[in-house]
């Protein structure tokens, strides 16, 4: 799994690249909360590279749903390919997380 | 006709992806249909990285063998190590809220294999763990 980071505006952006698993969802774990402790408060995920996610990425996005609705740091995933969102869907987590179809909803989301 | 397939791999989350695309190969090979493989490669990935992570601890030392075959019009896998027994009736299934307030990372995974296979089962053979799984498949 591949990690790139961009900033436009107040708007702070991870892409991922590749397979989120038990050994890769430790970087992402690192890069989430790094972006939180520098005081990022709009996190976008770009998931359009995402090729497969287990229980351990979805633990990553899990774990900061309630410091992050505490802080008022929105995070916000997009453009997930089926096969992943269906990962979401089997527990339902797709209702808790925030996950938006484009980059252009995703934005619109975070704005509000 | 019969077929199964094997790999033993050490105990590192490194090797995640390598039983991944073992397992895919496989499941492939047997002419499961594709929906079908990415439910059951996510499923063997959960069971081996509790395997990997908990009963051995990452210790490389010690190694994790995943045997694929077909039978009873379905898919049916054995995911065997010698690390701590882990025993299905003292499982408790989490509350996704509670995770959620504890800011949990774990404890989805065994969660998500349930849902996915139409059976699960661990018991000890051998001296070794073994976790049967079993899932129904419509073979085109």
């Amino acid at each position: 799994m591949e990690l790139t980071f961009g900033k436009h505006n107040d708007i702070y952006e991870i892409v991922i690249e590749g397979d989120l698993d038990a050994s890769s969802c430790i970087a992402l774990d690192k890069a989430i909360s790094e972006a939180a402790s520098k005081g990022e408060k709009k996190i976008l995920i770009d998931c359009t590279r995402l090729n497969y996610i287990s229980s351990a990425g979805l633990g990553v996005f899990m774990s900061y749903l309630q410091e992050f609705e505490n802080n008022k740091i929105k995070m916000v995933l997009y453009n997930l390919s089926e096969k992943v969102k269906n990962v979401f869907e089997i527990l339902g987590l797709d209702t808790l997380v925030n996950i938006q179809r484009s980059k252009e909803e995703a934005i619109k989301t975070i704005d509000e | 006709m019969n077929n199964s397939n094997n790999i033993k791999v050490n105990c590192s989350t490194k090797n995640l992806k390598e039983i991944r695309t073992f397992v895919e190969a496989s499941l492939k090979e047997l002419s499961v249909p594709a929906n079908d493989i990415a439910l059951i490669v996510l499923a063997i990935d959960e069971i081996c990285a509790n395997f990997i992570i908990h009963s051995n601890h990452c210790n490389e030392d010690q190694e994790i063998e995943i045997l694929i075959k077909n039978e009873n019009q379905g898919v049916s896998i054995e995911i065997l190590d010698q690390g701590e027994y882990f025993d299905l009736a003292s499982y408790k299934e989490p509350e996704l809220q509670e995770l959620v307030k504890e800011k949990r990372k774990g404890g989805m995974g065994l969660l998500l294999v349930k849902r996915i296979m139409d059976s699960i089962e661990f018991k000890k053979e051998n001296n070794q763990n073994v976790c049967k799984l079993f899932k129904k498949i419509k073979f085109a």
